[in-house]
């Protein structure tokens, strides 16, 4: 099918390329408490870029009959188009990943639906009142890409994700908690999920206030996503560097943060639901370092952004499922842990606070590297102690300081969302509190 | 897909009710970065969904294949009885037959794309006319858009609905140092709103620059103004996400909480949500259930009266469905959405209500924002410290956060000079950018949380 868009697309055009995208998920979702809704979500998309008199056309659909229209929209709008500045890729060697398990497709509906009972009563057998929604979901999705090169790439991926939110209130008081974890295989253990969700309702039983001022901050993994990746996924962004709006563009090869840092982006991890053999280009995947031990490494780039700035394309190509054209965007980060324990990096602060969720972060000035978000969880410390949630504080401070000075970075790493991270203590963060 | 093909899909079910979703979209995208067009494209979307009721629980299937729509019912149907365990709460509505054309001369699919383009061209030529600007991106999308509502109550509600969202953000850099801002503007698909704002977007890109130079805030309490802009984005996070029954039905906390009759405010907040109210990004006749839009007072003169309710949540509580079931698109099932939210005018004016501050800050535009429910958070794109009841040194731009409850009562003055915000598109649920309008006067609240530095 897509062979036959191609062939058309090519008597119109020097080089054309099409991606199609399908895409199934069955989410089973839990409302207060009680299963709610069960979702079968089919879609696709394909997509037609060429280039015509040196310019990209565009064109997309969600109706497989559409050739002839996609050919005709690309072409007609291709007079408009940027100048390309990319050779499609020919055919490739794309590394074999591990990201598909054919057990997911066929995975019982029963059994989804019991794991999420069961770990929304795990986490109300210690606190009756929480009200829980909670997802457990599986996916399918099919990719396949032709050029006008030859170039020829076909994979499929599965994943299997469980979420859980839960809301507590008392009075006016309101704590979220909840924790989730994805992955190419199906979830058969959560139990560490409900102890993560469990430790967070513990901690938070009791209520603690800080003043304002600069205090260390630990950031727990989700407060490190929370917290400080938009603005480092944002600075190297291809796109962002050639813009020159990046404060690392200039940078590569510098130390510009604390040797402790060093984080990568890695598209081939097994298992992992944003892993892949190529990006959505057909480029094949690989690592790419971005901080070595504080030194600024490389960009991520898709094939234009790369021949506008004389660089290659790292494989980061990314269509936002389907619709849109390629932008370069993470995969997979990796923040490489380092060697104290989330209790030891507690223990050493006399005051401070431990940041689990932020909220409204990255709404400031993401491109300068600052953020600002009210602590939605987080806990003060005091002599080394966790003593209770502090709530009506603000945590504001900008990754390019904040990340020079870092204290310690944790033993432990874990997944949250695209990143696997461990605890990162900080200093110096600007605390706003109430009174 | 005519009616009776789809009468035909959901006939001949074992569901307690059943409702098809079609819908066929034309888009058009344009976007640059930098001095250059990065994206040109007019995608077309076109697909489906079905919902299914069976014993409280719900059955969806999305899909972009429109055959075979009696097996695609089917399949809800039977995913709805996997999951249902209790008994309805689904009142029937007597059946609504409507078509809702689009408003003439307001199809942005009827004008040419070089046109489109052309305006944007100026925008971004006046951008970089400005010194020290770094970068720049320009994002348009409109959508032209129909929609069939079917169910098995004997509905059939075909409506046209367009969109329009312009986003210009300037970015300027100093070393280091880099500050951007943004002007987003939107319509119910009438070109015009988005024509004739040259000048705007020089003052967007002057400011970029102007932030370079400007001190931060430092962080803590302050008395705060907001202006009609940002105001209305604080109504929709701290006010607005809590009036969504669906966060309220089934919890009984918040059933105490978000109980009617309580107090809120002071005598001068009134705030109110709907779909109804014409002309603006929100609008339109009937919800994603088929159920006509309204005027909702949530707040009337400092107390709660009202909330958004999707029919299944009108139901649980006892109310009126008031027409806020929306979905994003056929790929989602409708949810509790705000439509147009705001503040009502009163009678202070600016200059009064700034007078008695003798150091304060004040807030315009808007950057984003969020909310807890018991927690809001907000970014203005512009603020000023405002010093001896006079606007004075622009700072960097600064993040407004407080609890919702809190906040509401320490609203002490609000303005005359409503003005409503078209440019934004609110998220929830996954299902995010909804189309939304809101606004409000000028208000001002006695102590707000300011993050700075």
């Amino acid at each position: 099918m897509i062979e036959e868009i191609l062939a058309l697309a090519i008597q119109h055009s020097e080089h054309a390329e099409v991606f199609e995208v399908v895409f199934e998920q069955t989410p089973v979702v839990f409302e207060a408490n009680r299963l709610k809704q069960l979702h079968t979500s089919q879609a696709r998309s394909v997509a037609l870029r060429l280039v015509r008199q040196g310019r990209i056309g565009f064109a997309t659909t969600t109706r497989v009959e559409d050739g002839a229209s996609l050919v005709d929209r690309a072409v007609a709008v291709s007079q408009f188009g940027a100048l390309a500045r990319f050779d499609l890729p020919s055919l490739q060697a794309y590394p074999e990943l591990d990201i598909y398990d054919g057990s997911v497709e066929a995975y019982d509906i029963e059994r989804m639906i019991a794991l999420g009972e069961s770990l929304i009563s795990s986490v109300r057998r210690h606190t009756p009142d929480l009200l829980c929604d909670a997802v457990v979901s599986k996916s399918m999705a099919t990719l396949r890409l032709a050029n006008s090169r030859g170039g020829k790439a076909e994979f499929q991926r599965t994943s299997f994700g469980v979420s859980l939110e839960g809301n507590l209130i008392r009075d006016t008081d309101m704590l979220f908690v909840g924790d989730g974890e994805t992955s190419c295989t199906p979830l058969e253990d959560v139990a560490w999920l409900g102890d993560s969700i469990i430790r967070q309702l513990e901690l938070a039983k009791r209520l603690a206030t800080v003043s304002g001022g600069k205090l260390p901050v630990v950031f727990t993994p989700h407060g490190v996503v929370a917290a400080l990746i938009a603005p480092l996924a944002t600075a190297f962004n291809g796109k962002v560097v050639l813009q020159g709006a990046s404060p690392l563009g200039t940078r590569r090869g510098d130390k510009v943060f604390d040797e402790k840092l060093s984080l990568r982006d890695d598209a081939t991890l097994p298992g992992r639901p944003r892993s892949r053999p190529c990006d959505d280009e057909g480029v094949p995947s690989r690592i790419t370092p971005l901080i070595m031990r504080g030194v600024v490494g490389d960009f991520l780039y898709d094939l234009q952004t790369a021949g506008l700035s004389g660089a290659e394309s790292t494989g980061s190509a990314d269509r936002g499922g389907g619709g849109a054209l390629p932008q370069p965007a993470i995969s997979s980060l990796v923040v490489e842990p380092g060697d104290r324990s989330f209790e030891e990096m507690v223990a050493d602060m006399d005051e401070g606070l431990v940041v689990e969720q932020l909220m409204g972060a990255s709404q400031t000035n993401v491109l300068g590297g600052e953020f600002s978000g009210n602590v939605l969880l987080g806990y003060k410390v005091e002599r080394g102690e966790i003593v209770g949630r502090v709530k009506d504080t603000v945590v504001s401070g900008n990754v390019y300081e904040v990340l020079a000075n870092i204290v310690a970075v944790g033993g432990e790493a874990r997944w949250v969302g695209a990143v696997s991270t461990p605890a990162i203590c900080c200093a110096g963060l600007t605390v706003g509190s109430k009174g | 897909m005519d009616r009776d093909r789809i009468a035909e899909a959901l006939a001949g079910h074992d569901a307690e009710y059943i409702e098809v979703r079609l819908e066929q979209t034309d888009c058009t995208r344009v976007q640059y970065r930098g001095r250059d067009l990065e994206d040109i494209s007019q995608p077309i979307s076109a697909g489906g969904c079905v919902r299914a009721l069976v014993k409280g629980g719900w059955g969806f299937v999305s899909f972009n294949d429109l055959d075979n729509l009696w097996e695609k019912a089917d399949l809800a149907v039977k995913q709805a009885k996997l999951v249902g365990r209790q008994e309805s709460t689904y009142p029937p509505r007597a059946p609504v037959v409507d078509l809702v054309e689009g408003e003439p001369g307001k199809d942005p699919s009827r004008l040419a794309l070089a046109d489109k383009k052309r305006l944007l061209d100026e925008y971004n030529e006046v951008l970089w006319e400005i010194p020290r600007i770094e970068t720049s991106t320009i994002a348009y999308r409109d959508r032209s858009r129909t929609l069939t509502f079917a169910n098995s109550e004997g509905s059939y509600i075909v409506q046209q609905d367009d969109d329009i969202a312009l986003r210009v953000g300037a970015v300027a850099r100093d070393g280091g140092d880099v500050q951007q801002v943004g002007l987003s503007v939107g319509s119910r698909g009438d070109f015009v709103e988005i024509q004739g704002l040259h000048q705007q977007v020089r003052e967007t890109a002057q400011r970029a620059v102007d932030l370079l130079d400007a001190p931060h805030a430092r962080s803590g309490e302050y008395c705060v103004v907001l202006d009609p802009v940002l105001a209305g984005v604080f109504t929709h996070e701290a006010f607005g996400h809590l009036s969504e029954a669906d966060f309220t039905f089934e919890n009984d906390r918040m059933r105490e909480i978000m109980g009617l009759g309580r107090r809120f405010g002071a005598a001068n907040l009134n705030i109110v949500d709907g779909a109804s109210v014409p002309g603006l990004r929100g609008s339109y006749k009937y919800d994603d259930e088929g159920v006509p839009s309204t005027r909702t007072y949530l707040i009337k003169e400092g107390i709660l009266v009202g909330r958004l309710h999707s029919r299944e949540t009108a139901a649980k509580m006892g109310e009126t469905a008031t027409g806020n079931a929306r979905a994003i698109d056929y790929h989602h099932p409708p949810i509790v959405r705000m439509t147009n939210t705001f503040i009502e005018p009163r009678d202070v004016s600016f200059e009064d209500m700034i007078s008695g501050i003798t150091e304060g800050i004040y807030a315009k535009n808007w950057y984003g924002g969020m909310t807890s429910m018991e927690m809001f958070t907000f970014s203005a794109g512009e603020a000023y410290m405002i010093r001896n009841g006079r606007v004075a040194e622009l700072l960097r731009p600064v993040v407004l956060t407080g609890n919702v409850f809190e906040t509401l009562e320490n609203i002490d003055a609000v303005g005359n000079d409503l003005d409503m915000n078209q440019g934004g598109g609110c998220g929830k649920g996954g299902q995010s950018p909804l189309p939304v309008s809101n606004g409000s006067p000028h208000i001002r609240i006695r102590r707000c949380l300011v993050g700075g530095k």
